[in-house]
């Protein structure tokens, strides 16, 4: 299987920038059934290669239609009269779109000079800190993860109400704790009234966090209650 | 302790620091035999002595710090020590998503999607983890959404003083509309503040 993206377009918008550039109108007049014409040529184009289209090249095709039919109505006004180019909203975010890919390539420009610059590298133990911590691994976080399965209530009544939990909502709630406090031992995590779903959601928003690197988690010796960090 | 000596330990204490160290911090050091503009004035000597020795580094001003960099004279030979080192370059949706943010901060998600017109779930992930960006804390309102900013690393990786360095958004050459005057608003003085 390949997965083949055509590499001039990011995104509807940039194809909608090469056509309106392309076709040299001006971005204030947009010639929106011409400019339309040609975006769906280039849809069915990625249609016919078999090309993975992505839904906002399909929502833009709509939108540009939408804008299409709304030209040919009566033109609307405002309370105070003024006339509403329906193309208005689209072309200001076009706009707005256009500047920053313009910042994107200055940024790419800095990205090139900047790599040829090397700075000091230092390996990770040489580095300070107040504390000897050692990072844990994810197996020392699964033992104190069965350590907290253990204290779940053997037995329990089944409920039928079934409640969806979110892993996105545990990460959000671990992240407003560390915001409040720097660190947090592991097990604090863990509320015993939780059930079992909540507690494995709650894990699997720590082990999340720790992939994007957003916490660490540290214990001070072997046996210790682990401690997750945020990283800075 | 004479000033020799004390533009020493400055440059020993940049030797050894892998992150940009502040003015202030070389001050909590040193306080005893100098003040702030010295150590600047001292670190621009040491840059002097360097370019007149013809010496393969300079110490870089990087995101309210000093930092010893190589020159990029230099960088094909150090390229040949560091193969395995060489991180990839930024994408184009990755620089993209990553100037809506410079510029925007703190911004959500949904925000940066609104002006790119495609997800940035993947993209965001990888900036994230390349420490281009952070999260900067929650938006108030519905959903309280995530918030993002960019760090220190940013700054270091595009060899930036600051935010302020930047271009104002409103500057860039616009190829299509040519000075256009209803112009796309920005927190560029925003920026600044949040950056602290």
């Amino acid at each position: 299987m390949y997965n083949v993206k055509l590499p001039a377009f990011e995104g509807p918008f940039d194809l909608l920038l090469h056509l309106i550039k392309e076709n040299e109108v001006n971005i204030y007049d947009i010639p929106v059934a011409k400019i339309t014409e040609e975006y769906l040529k280039y849809i069915q184009m990625m249609e016919i290669l078999d090309l993975n289209i992505a839904g906002e090249f399909i929502v833009m095709a709509a939108t540009l239609i939408h804008i299409k039919s709304k030209m040919l109505l009566p033109v609307e006004k405002t309370q105070e009269g003024e006339e509403i180019d329906p193309r208005a909203e689209l072309v200001r975010r076009l706009l707005e779109y256009q500047k920053f890919k313009e910042a994107a390539s200055n940024f790419s420009e800095l990205e090139n000079k900047q790599r040829d610059v090397f700075y000091r590298f230092i390996p990770d133990e040489v580095k300070d800190g107040d504390e000897e911590f050692v990072e844990v691994t994810l197996f020392d976080l699964l033992k104190a993860f069965q350590g907290i399965i253990a204290y779940l209530p053997k037995e329990e009544v089944l409920k039928i109400t079934r409640e969806e939990i979110k892993v996105t909502q545990k990460i959000n709630e671990i992240l407003d704790k560390l915001e409040i406090t720097k660190n947090i031992n592991f097990s604090e995590l863990f509320d015993k009234t939780m059930n079992k779903l909540h507690i494995i959601a709650t894990f699997l928003a720590v082990l999340e966090l720790v992939r994007l690197k957003l916490i660490k988690a540290y214990q001070s010796k072997n046996f210790a209650d682990i401690q997750i960090i945020r990283t800075e | 302790m004479e000033m020799i000596k004390v533009k020493g330990v400055i440059e020993a204490l940049l030797f050894v620091s892998d992150k940009p160290l502040s003015a202030e911090k070389m001050l909590e050091i040193l306080k005893d035999d100098v003040n702030k503009k010295d150590i600047i004035g001292l670190i621009e000597e040491l840059n002097a002595e360097y370019s007149k020795e013809n010496r393969s580094f300079r110490i870089q001003e990087i995101g309210q710090g000093y930092i010893v960099s190589t020159i990029s004279e230099y960088a094909d030979w150090i390229k040949k020590l560091y193969k395995s080192k060489i991180i990839p370059r930024l994408s184009k949706p990755a620089l993209e998503t990553l100037s809506i943010i410079a510029y925007r901060q703190p911004i959500t998600r949904l925000e940066i999607e609104g002006v790119r017109g495609v997800n940035v779930g993947g993209v965001l992930q990888t900036l994230l983890e390349r420490n281009l960006i952070k999260i900067r804390g929650r938006k108030e309102g519905l959903g309280r959404p995530l918030l993002y900013g960019t760090t220190n690393e940013f700054l270091q990786y595009f060899g930036l003083k600051d935010l302020t360095e930047l271009p104002r958004i409103e500057e860039l050459s616009d190829v299509l509309a040519g000075g256009n005057k209803n112009d796309v608003t920005t927190g560029t003085q925003e920026i600044q503040e949040n950056q602290n």
